[in-house]
């Protein structure tokens, strides 16, 4: 799945918003991810997962192919971490259909 | 770097503050986007989300693990994790200067 198509699903969930509206929904999520971990912030969404930055300081790497000495200065990464319902959901083996038609209240 | 938390409640009031929509409603939109994508992780499926990233399941093995404090081998049952590979741009603006982060 991709952007334009989670738009489209949630949008034939709306049918009273525009997909202009959804569009602008989905990146105003993104964007305060986004926005929080350049902050240094962590973001966390139970049952989801947990994402966060972590910083790997600068050290002295080598080109594998002429073994030069590279200096890598330190940086920060994105990192996520799987929330524990999502990780319980991806192994719910039961085979069963997951249906859109039920809603699990959590 | 300010170490705090984001958290549902901070994205429906971007949603609130960005799109127009009751507070209710914002919250119900946060929920759905996080549903839908949830339930296609669920199926096996890629999610990948423009320079955001994009969400992977990978199928691990059966492997042997101990119990690291007794040394006891114990299997691990075949699973499904899920990965996140942060975009280029996402890479990109963590690493950016704070000051220009802020603006």
């Amino acid at each position: 799945m991709i952007k334009s198509e989670l738009v489209q699903k949630i949008a034939a969930q709306n049918p009273h918003l525009y997909q202009r509206d959804i569009e602008n929904i989905v990146n105003a999520i993104l964007g305060e991810v986004v926005a929080a971990m350049a902050r240094g912030d962590r973001v966390e969404l139970r049952g989801f997962g947990a994402f966060s930055v972590k910083n790997r300081p600068a050290r002295t790497g080598r080109n594998p192919r002429t073994g030069a000495h590279v200096s890598v200065d330190q940086k920060y990464v994105p990192f996520f971490k799987t929330g524990k319902e999502m990780r319980e959901r991806l192994n719910r083996d039961s085979g069963g259909p997951v249906g859109d038609d039920e809603d699990d209240e959590d | 770097m300010t170490g705090k938390t984001v958290t549902r409640a901070d994205l429906c009031e971007a949603v609130y503050q960005k799109v127009g929509l009751s507070r209710t409603e914002s919250a119900t939109l946060v929920e759905m986007v996080l549903k839908e994508i949830t339930d296609c992780l669920e199926r096996g499926e890629t999610v990948k989300l423009s320079s955001f990233g994009s969400f992977v399941v990978r199928k691990k093995g059966q492997r042997i693990g101990r119990n690291p404090k007794t040394g006891t081998e114990v299997p691990i049952s075949p699973r499904r994790v899920m990965v996140f590979k942060p975009s280029a741009i996402l890479k990109q603006r963590i690493n950016m200067e704070p000051d220009a982060a802020a603006e």
